[in-house]
């Protein structure tokens, strides 16, 4: 059989966002408030 | 095709106020992402962030209803992820490694110069965006501006065209260059291609 000399054959790995990100992305749009005046919007954080 | 027609409508709830439907939505696509990103990357730390970012995006832009509903949610998350991951490698300065692969692909290093049809449509939006916000300017800014980028004069041709000294013509450059900047700040404006 041929001999295979790479040590990683596959990088492709299956990873997830922690759950303290995701959390941290709920909390950001909770409190992001967008207001529109004359064609531009206004972007104002409740934290 | 199943999901996509859940996407569309976790996003109509989400943009009438359900904060919930965020999280579903984050939820179905966080591994698909996450490992997108992370096959480029390289780095769980940098896959955090890199998702965040994406994901404020999404969010802004979907809050601003600037998001057109055409059921491709995830290929337009994993574009705002993609562009991202460019702009990590650029301030880094490093390309991205080569993976999965043993042979070395010459078209991911060289491209044609010509903007694909995506980009210049991006380009078409940047350069109207930029239009409504040199608008914004006052007139003496926006008449040195529109006469040394778009009519490509030289100061002292400015000068001479608007009756003031070349350290004014000078000076009106730089505001307007930094009230454009404060302009696309304030208003949370991307442009980039």
């Amino acid at each position: 059989m041929e001999k295979l000399y790479a040590k990683d054959h596959n990088k492709c790995k299956l990873v997830k966002a922690k759950p303290e990100t995701v959390e941290f992305l709920l909390n950001y749009s909770k409190s992001l408030k967008i207001t529109k005046a004359k064609g531009i919007s206004f972007e104002s954080n409740m934290n | 095709m199943e999901h996509q027609v859940e996407d569309s409508l976790l996003i109509k709830r989400y943009i009438d106020g359900d904060e919930r439907a965020l999280a579903a939505l984050i939820g179905r696509h966080n591994q698909r992402i996450s490992s997108f990103i992370y096959s480029k990357v390289n780095d769980r730390e940098v896959t955090e962030d890199i998702f965040q970012d994406t994901f404020m995006k999404v969010i802004r832009t979907l809050k601003r209803g600037a998001y057109s509903e055409e059921g491709k949610f995830l290929p337009w998350v994993m574009r705002i992820s993609h562009n991202l991951i460019i702009d990590y490698f650029r301030k880094n300065r490093r390309l991205p490694m080569f993976e999965g692969a043993d042979t070395f692909n010459i078209f991911s290093v060289i491209g044609d110069e010509k903007l694909n049809i995506e980009k210049q449509i991006i380009k078409d939006q940047i350069d109207s965006d930029l239009t409504l916000l040199i608008e914004e300017l006052p007139n003496e800014q926006k008449e040195v501006l529109l006469m040394r980028i778009y009519k490509d004069m030289s100061f002292k041709e400015i000068s001479e065209n608007t009756g003031v000294s070349i350290n004014t013509a000078l000076g009106r450059m730089r505001y307007a260059l930094i009230n454009l900047r404060k302009l696309i700040d304030q208003n949370n404006i991307v442009l980039t291609n």
